[in-house]
């Protein structure tokens, strides 16, 4: 190919990468300038301090917003133990086991599984045999989605702990345990938060499994064992209704929820560059 | 010590040198008879025997791949976390065979040390990299007592001066020099009996390697060490015995400067003089 037609073909590709490029960005942008000025114009202090109105009534999020921290906390308090020992074990134990190339794969069928279906199997498991809706049944749902995340940047955060600083460890007569607790943890420990926050992020938004098990509430509830409000499930309701206040809050708590989430993934990621440099511009 | 009887191969044979590739002698805190490593179908360490004495210094020299380091590595089982690497042979430690069943592979590796070729400081303050050591094998009862043995450690190693003021700071705060004398103060700080040290120098400056020259000597008095190294020079200024490696086998060993002087083997005189490797 001669020199002439070689730098036109280049510049059609980077063309053609930037017009690519700034598609995804103006989508996002819009995005954001959307909820902002949507959102912004039903958020008031209202917002944050009452409950969910009657359609035309005046009210706030605040059930909404406390259901969602803590069926989010809770999830993330029974999954990431999980998730952190299982990438343990699949980084320092099982490595290359049958088992652990089982898990690796089913992590990441998990990973990718439709959020719908991990709602309808809690639905099955622990609504239906509970009888009736409940916080804590939201809050395994969240779990089980954020077991894969947590796993994933476990085993691909101990792995990035230098080989000789194990078998240092090792040398001066620790237990893998010991080594795992004392020097593994220690050295992973910002990739590992990291992941705890990436993990939040994602199940912090997720709508499908609260709608089989949490459900909803109109008023107050801090009872784990009946159904709970959450945003996400309020978002859906309250979008789609005719009513123009319920439109406004479904607004405001798509704004609340995105920021969070936004700054929950920054955060990771500024953490992640901080701490492993040759990390922080993917994952 | 244990008074066990040294291995039959370790008798009478200091004298002369019938067999330059089976060079014992009579204080020695280790020895190797007919030791094989293989990885996988690899044989990468073909019957060596060797004996590591108390109080001097052994340097292992060879060319890249020749088995040295694999060798040093079966010394304190860091070869078991390696998949499809598989020891045989006799290795003992004061008379007591390492590779046996009922071997705890912990302790062993408290009683021989290592320090590695680049230095792993853990994520830690310096003070709980010395530390680290006797707080798992509870060597100290008080705080006292094991602020008293990260002094002496540290001492030992030559950084005491260096870092008594910054104690609480991380260990990767130092420079490589001084990371590699962490680690041998961490190392030193289980009381170990041997100490292999696997090109301890090769990834410091020129400074910061005869520092750690000057300590492998000053350490002699208290330990028996072993060293693998690429610097035939180093060889030659730190040690009392060195080992040439070629291919897996032990091509000859003996007195270093009878080795750099009048080498017994064609194959060594040709590594020594540079002729190859």
């Amino acid at each position: 190919m001669n020199r002439p037609l070689r730098k036109f073909m280049n510049g059609v590709f980077i063309a053609l990468s930037m017009i690519a490029t700034s598609l995804g960005l103006a989508c996002l942008g819009a995005i954001l300038w959307t909820l902002l000025s949507h959102g912004l114009t039903g958020m008031n202090l209202a917002t944050f301090t009452q409950m969910t109105p009657p359609p035309g009534g005046q009210g706030g999020l605040l059930n909404a917003i406390y259901g969602s921290t803590v069926m989010t906390l809770l999830g993330i308090a029974i999954g990431s133990p999980i998730g952190v020992l299982a990438g343990t074990y699949l980084a320092e134990y099982g490595r290359d086991s049958r088992l652990s190339v089982l898990v690796r794969f089913i992590n990441d069928v998990l990973l990718s599984a439709p959020s719908i279906i991990i709602g309808l199997f809690v639905y099955e498991v622990v609504v239906i045999r509970m009888g009736h809706f409940s916080a804590i049944a939201g809050a395994l749902g969240l779990a089980v989605l954020a077991i894969p995340v947590t796993l994933r940047t476990t085993e691909d955060m101990l792995n990035l702990v230098p080989v000789g600083m194990k078998d240092s460890s090792a040398a001066l007569g620790a237990y893998p345990w010991r080594t795992t607790l004392s020097v593994l943890y220690p050295a992973a420990r910002s990739g590992i938060v990291t992941g705890l926050l990436l993990a939040i992020a994602r199940i912090s938004g997720e709508t499908a499994p609260l709608l089989f098990t949490a459900l909803n509430n109109q008023f107050w509830s801090d009872n784990l064992n009946a159904p709970m409000a959450n945003l996400p499930v309020v978002i859906f309701q309250f979008a789609l209704s005719p009513y123009k206040n319920w439109q406004d809050l479904a607004w405001a708590g798509a704004l609340i929820s995105t920021f969070t989430i936004l700054l929950l993934s920054v955060t990771a990621r500024v953490l992640l560059a901080v701490t492993h440099p040759e990390r922080g511009s993917r994952q | 010590m244990i008074g066990a009887a040294p291995p039959a191969a370790a008798q009478g044979e200091t004298a002369a040198r019938p067999d330059p590739g089976r060079d014992t002698i009579d204080n020695f805190v280790m020895t190797a008879r007919n030791v094989n490593v293989y990885y996988g179908d690899k044989h990468a360490v073909k019957n060596v025997n060797l004996d590591i004495g108390r109080n001097q210094v052994l340097a292992m020299i060879g060319p890249s791949g020749c088995g040295k380091s694999t060798f040093l590595r079966c010394l304190n089982r860091m070869n078991d976390t390696i998949p499809g690497a598989r020891v045989d042979g006799l290795i003992t430690l004061d008379g007591q065979d390492i590779y046996d069943r009922k071997q705890d592979v912990a302790q062993l590796r408290a009683r021989v040390g290592i320090v590695f070729q680049k230095p792993t400081p853990f994520p830690q303050s310096i003070y709980a990299n010395v530390a680290y050591g006797p707080r798992i094998h509870g060597l100290a009862g008080t705080r006292g007592d094991l602020d008293e043995l990260v002094q002496t450690s540290l001492e030992r190693a030559g950084l005491w001066d260096e870092v008594k003021d910054r104690l609480s700071q991380p260990g990767t705060s130092l420079s490589g020099g001084q990371q590699q004398r962490l680690c041998i103060a961490r190392t030193i700080a289980v009381n170990p009996e041997v100490i292999l040290m696997d090109e301890p120098t090769s990834a410091l400056d020129p400074t910061a390697c005869a520092k750690i020259e000057d300590l492998i000597d000053e350490l002699r008095k208290n330990y028996a060490i072993t060293i693998v190294t690429h610097n035939m020079q180093q060889a030659a200024r730190v040690s009392q015995r060195t080992a040439y490696f070629y291919l897996g086998d032990l091509v000859e060993v003996g007195p270093t400067d009878l080795m750099f002087t009048n080498p017994q083997q064609k194959l060594t005189e040709d590594y020594i003089t540079g002729r190859f490797g």
